[in-house]
């Protein structure tokens, strides 16, 4: 693609929609206001600078939510939790045979919903918020990731497993009631 | 294809992200098959929940401005806004000062053509070889000359005790007008003195200071509805003190 000259006030057009789901993210991987906030402004400091380097026509969300989640990935909090994909961890973290009909009763459970993502290691809520909020296509989450589509969705269906996990614990009462 | 393989590919039919091949085999088998369909209804209440579950926070209206303000560029914008308050004077400023030298210059043109055109009468009149149709020195011949020649009348000035002498007078026209040409003599320099109706049009507006073109001096003024016009090659003090012999007559 050529370099084309980027027309004033682009950015600005790209950028602020986006404004929403940056924050949500931010915060649901920061969780903390002043640092999903200042993740937030960093990223878009970051992507402003950057922009120069950004091809018009590939994918303008992606590559935003690249910034922010690379940013988060140096950040005090990002580097304390745990953004590499503990795979086996994660699949114990699901709890076998979860039924239907227990998540079916308790799906309307928002506040369940929340404290389960909270709870999950960082890459598991991260790609869940991407693929079931952001309704973003496996090729962007994978962008956004930097890993390959067949990773996003073995990771996806670990992420989901340990959700679903998570919720039958809640749901049964206790973490042993399963 | 076995179940297994089907619940494999829930996920990816939920979001969709299953080739469109696959999605129908697979919306096929699902109605026949109550445990896949059980499955699948459960993924996609998941995917709901985590979507609205997920949809929480939301920025302080004071962070959300902050970064407005921040990613709004700033730069151009206080370009902008400086240059709303510093064009739109300089444009008030630019266009008055075209409107005026516009003007200036219209007018300028405009009291060149009419000084022209007088001194143009000015010397024909003097190279004709009858310069004057009344010839007379005395104002009191001179005057009722003109009576029922030009729509106006005028008064004319005592010369005795100046160094100016009638010559005579004609009638003549400036723009269309019919006026009185007369001519006066100092030190054999003849100077011509139109009197045309003010009628506010061609004419109107000359400065009424003494003026020099084509080394003619000129001045003007309007008095009791009439125009005076003094053109002849002498000094300025003479064309003033004719003028002011004229004013006070007039």
């Amino acid at each position: 693609m050529p370099d084309q000259p980027l027309p004033a006030g682009t950015f600005e057009d790209l950028a602020l929609p986006l404004f929403d789901q940056l924050y949500n993210f931010a915060r649901w991987l920061a969780q903390d206001t002043s640092e999903a906030e200042d993740l937030v402004q960093e990223t878009y400091a970051k992507a402003l600078r950057g922009f120069a380097g950004f091809q018009l026509g590939t994918n303008f969300r992606a590559w935003m939510f690249r910034i922010l989640r690379n940013t988060f990935l140096t950040s005090r909090t990002g580097l304390k939790s745990k953004v590499e994909m503990d795979e086996d961890e994660l699949e114990s973290l699901a709890s076998p045979g979860p039924t239907p009909e227990a998540i079916l009763v308790e799906q309307a459970n928002r506040q369940a919903v929340q404290e389960a993502l909270t709870e999950l290691p960082v890459p598991a809520r991260e790609i869940l918020l991407l693929c079931d909020v952001e309704e973003m296509s496996y090729e962007e989450i994978a962008q956004v990731l930097a890993i390959p589509i067949g990773t996003v969705m073995s990771r996806l269906y670990r992420a989901r497993k340990a959700l679903r996990g998570r919720l039958v614990e809640k749901f049964k009462g206790g973490p042993n009631g399963v | 294809m076995a179940c297994e393989s089907w619940r494999e590919k829930l996920d990816a039919y939920v979001d969709g992200a299953l080739p469109s091949a696959e999605a129908s085999a697979l919306a096929k088998h699902l109605p026949q098959c109550a445990g896949c369909a059980a499955e699948a209804l459960e993924r996609v209440q998941m995917k709901r929940s985590v979507a609205t579950a997920g949809k929480r926070y939301e920025a302080s209206a004071q962070f959300r401005q902050k970064l407005l303000k921040a990613v709004s560029t700033p730069r151009p914008r206080e370009r902008a806004w400086l240059w709303r308050i510093v064009a739109l004077p300089a444009a008030l400023v630019l266009i008055l000062s075209l409107a005026v030298n516009f003007y200036v210059d219209r007018e300028k043109a405009r009291r060149q053509r009419v000084y022209s055109e007088l001194a143009d009468l000015h010397v024909t009149t003097l190279a004709s070889a009858n310069a004057v149709d009344v010839v007379s020195t005395d104002r009191h011949t001179v005057k009722p000359w003109f009576e029922g020649k030009i729509p106006f009348t005028f008064n004319l000035p005592e010369l005795q005790g100046t160094d100016f002498t009638l010559v005579g007078g004609k009638v003549t026209y400036l723009a269309q007008a019919p006026g009185a040409h007369l001519i006066y003599r100092i030190r054999k320099h003849e100077i011509s003195v139109f009197i045309f109706q003010d009628r506010g049009g061609e004419t109107a507006k000359l400065s009424s200071g003494p003026v020099s073109l084509l080394s003619f001096t000129e001045e003007s003024w309007t008095k009791n509805g009439l125009q005076y016009f003094v053109v002849g090659d002498v000094s300025t003090d003479d064309v003033e003190s004719l003028s002011k012999l004229l004013r006070d007559a007039g």
